[in-house]
């Protein structure tokens, strides 16, 4: 039966129209540009990249934090079905969870990035390596990450099994595991915000606000992301996603945003009111410090991205418009991949604890990795999207192997 | 001599710079070891993943000894961890490869701490010239890497921070600012006041020290409660019993966490190969100190574990032309460090992140 369940769900998403093998053609040549830039920066060194001894997080951290929030936002989902029992989220739930999946393994493809000996890797799997744990952050965030990845495994996949048997969901256990991933997505978004929150030599991060506005965000970009997903479906495929569940996630997406925008507004007012030196971080950022000024056009943007898309999203006429919406949920996630992205750890390096003040900007090399992940993550998701979608619409059945590859 | 300690130490510190030969040592753990193929297959109890593949790697007898030797340092355990017999074949391993690569006879020291020290460094913030000899002698002393063509090849553990030297001019003292509207503040306001952390790193005056600056020497703090030591994945970096903060860079995974976690900007990534050209290779190196570092890793300060540990002083002290570093035993009270924390007024910087470093600045 799994044999069946394999080949079907292979024989499926590879097989698609014109359309399909061109998105997935595009994506292959981003992946391929990955695999070369990956190997110079793993034979020449992180020096290929724009990051130094100063600036030693970048582009790849940046990602890698973000993404961690895309994977949490997978929760607005889950946590209405089942909490709420809301129908039409109930019906979609293994889609978030696909979400999720992708984006964790996006997360790990930019840890593999980010260090600097990633042949080394085995040192921290415990008994054959040494694992820090508890006292290392990074240990922590390795735990929930893995753990995250493993619980949307089994929900979505285990629904996805029941689908296709046509069996029923054994909730004693199927039940718990889902309160369980939700709460966990919770934690991985907290532990990636102690991670930088926990280090006292870099007051722009050293502040309790740090794992809620992590988590706002989150629910920000991750359900606008949904959004973007769930209307392209619903234009592409037979699948039909309810309005219902779009508007609640468009709801969900206005009230982070807002929250979101209000915690930034308290961090800019508490750290520039004194204007202490622990605050040439943010003002590095807003203004530029000593005359360097890269990072200030981006972060206005992502203010003016951020607010921009709140101001129209609290109106119900745009937000419930499927015309507007698809741009505002663009934006929003725009907005918050620079704020959280680049704009949240890179000044947070400037000016270094000795008071250096020194600028950094990604490579091509970076860039080129960075949307290899991106287009290996879309991949992914589509792929998993589509058997997802298939097993929902009856399209792949178990004995019903035959008629859908007939057609 | 602030540590004291083994017999043969006093004539090897004047002839170390010239001479390119480990110094006689009393541990005989130190001399240089010519492994053979039999003493390896002889050395019995192998059953690390890191003594098989050395093993085969000298079974094989390629000529490419560079590669063979490499492959077995990938599988070996965290220095502490290894038992004794796999400390000598690590440091066996390194030796050859950095002869074969560096054109000479390289020893990698595997002294352990001794009982009864502690190290400590002083140093005398009104003495400094700013003339940075020290960072030279660190870096041709402990293997930096020093290549010119990309900025990431140039590594120096210490930096000299040139400060401005506030100048209070009695007719500015009371002019307000901004005049008029807004809070009134006295001019002083905006004159830098001597010590703050914005210092410049990069200065190149004709003559040191200058009439307008004041110099600040930062490197590593070998902190008694390390943030770099708490928050690394792998525990590869770690409090060595005499004190020093040391790293096995065989183990680092090149996360970077320990660079965000330090305050005091104490450490370096090697962000590519290491530019160490042969001649300038220094062939006296110790595993946590000073050996050659590979691609990827991060490495720092760790009071010349190669020389402190055969009671020298760090390159650092030695060169230091007017002498504002002092470097000894904490727990001797007769040693010249302990004498400054009695004595002088003496501050640690950044008190305030409760790192408790164990180098302290003090003045007359």
């Amino acid at each position: 039966m799994l044999t069946s369940f394999l080949t079907d769900y292979t024989r499926y998403v590879l097989k698609g129209g014109t359309k399909f093998y061109a998105w997935m053609g595009t994506l292959s040549v981003f992946i391929l540009g990955m695999l070369y830039v990956y190997y110079l920066q793993n034979t020449d060194g992180l020096i290929v990249t724009g990051m130094t001894s100063q600036i030693h997080d970048g582009l790849y951290f940046a990602n890698l934090v973000f993404l961690v929030g895309v994977a949490a936002g997978a929760v607005t989902i889950v946590f209405p079905a089942y909490i709420y029992h809301h129908e039409g989220m109930h019906k979609v739930t293994v889609l978030g969870e696909m979400l999720a999946i992708a984006a964790v393994i996006m997360v790990m493809m930019f840890v593999f990035a980010h260090m600097g000996r990633p042949d080394r890797l085995w040192h921290m799997i415990p008994i054959i390596g040494i694992y820090n744990f508890p006292h290392s952050m990074l240990g922590w965030d390795v735990l929930v990450l893995n753990g995250y990845l493993i619980l949307n495994f089994i929900c979505g996949f285990y629904y996805l099994w029941v689908k296709y048997t046509g069996g029923k969901v054994n909730n004693k256990w199927f039940l718990p595991v889902v309160y369980v991933s939700i709460v966990w997505a919770f934690s991985i978004h907290t532990v990636t915000a102690f991670l930088i929150s926990t280090l006292p030599a870099r007051p722009m991060w050293f502040h309790s606000m740090m794992p809620i506005r992590f988590i706002v965000t989150a629910f920000a970009a991750g359900p606008a992301l949904i959004i973007l997903a769930f209307l392209i479906i619903r234009k592409n495929t037979k699948f039909w996603i309810d309005d219902s569940a779009i508007n609640l996630l468009s709801t969900i997406v206005t009230f982070c945003l807002g929250i979101a925008i209000f915690l930034t507004m308290s961090e800019i007012v508490v750290e520039l009111y004194a204007r202490t030196e622990h605050a040439n971080g943010l003002y590095y950022l807003m203004f530029g410090l000593h005359g360097l000024t890269k990072l200030v056009p981006w972060f206005w943007s992502s203010v003016v991205l951020m607010v921009g898309s709140f101001l129209f999203l609290i109106f119900p006429k745009f937000r419930k418009d499927y015309k507007v919406l698809p741009i505002l949920c663009a934006t929003t996630f725009a907005g918050i991949w620079i704020e959280k992205g680049m704009g949240l750890v890179v000044p947070g390096f400037i000016p270094s604890p000795i008071g250096e003040v020194t600028e950094y900007y990604p490579s091509f090399v970076e860039w080129l990795l960075t949307l290899g992940i991106w287009a290996f993550g879309f991949f992914i998701l589509t792929i998993l999207l589509k058997g997802a979608i298939g097993i929902l619409l009856g399209e792949i059945k178990y004995g019903g192997a035959k008629a859908v590859a007939a057609k | 001599m602030a540590i004291s300690e083994t017999p043969s130490a006093g004539p090897a510190k004047e002839t170390l710079s010239a001479c390119p030969v480990q110094p006689a040592s009393a541990d005989p753990s130190n001399a240089v070891v010519k492994t053979t193929r039999r003493d390896f297959l002889k050395a019995g109890g192998m059953l690390s993943m890191s003594s098989l593949m050395g093993t085969a790697a000298l079974m094989t007898q390629s000529d490419d000894a560079h590669a063979a030797v490499e492959w077995a340092e990938h599988f070996q355990k965290n220095y502490r961890l290894m038992t004794a017999e796999e400390k000598a074949e690590a440091k066996a391993r390194l030796e050859r490869r950095y002869s074969a690569e560096y054109g000479k006879q390289v020893s990698v020291d595997t002294t352990d701490a001794q009982p009864g020290v502690l190290m400590g460094y002083a140093l005398n913030i009104r003495k400094c010239i700013g003339c940075r000899r020290c960072v030279h002698a660190c870096v041709a002393e402990n293997n930096q890497s020093r290549g010119k063509e990309r900025a990431g090849e140039k590594i120096e553990w210490i930096q000299v921070l040139r400060m401005e030297r506030g100048k209070f001019e009695q007719e500015k003292m009371n002019h307000g600012y901004p005049e008029g509207l807004g809070i009134q503040v006295g001019g002083n306001a905006y004159t830098p006041a001597g010590l703050v952390l914005e210092g410049q790193y990069h200065y190149n005056p004709e003559k040191v020290p200058e009439a307008d600056a004041t110099y600040m020497p930062i490197a590593c703090m070998q902190c008694e409660k390390p943030p770099c030591v708490k928050v690394c994945p792998v525990r590869t970096t770690y409090r060595e019993p005499d004190g020093p903060v040391v790293i096995d860079y065989n183990w680092c995974i090149g996360c970077r966490m320990c660079m965000g976690a330090c305050p005091y900007w104490a450490r370096r990534l090697n962000v590519t190969n290491p530019v160490l050209p042969k001649e300038e290779m220094n062939p006296v190196t110790h595993y946590l100190g000073n050996r050659p570092r590979m691609r990827g890793v991060v490495e720092k300060c760790h009071w010349c574990l190669q020389r402190t540990r055969h009671g020298r002083y760090p390159a650092c002290v030695e060169v230091c032309p007017v002498g504002a570093r002092k470097f000894g035993n904490l727990l001797d009270p007769e040693s010249e460090v302990s004498k400054i924390l009695q004595r002088k007024n003496v501050f640690r910087l950044k008190a305030e992140l409760n790192t408790f470093p164990k180098f302290f600045y003090f003045y007359d």
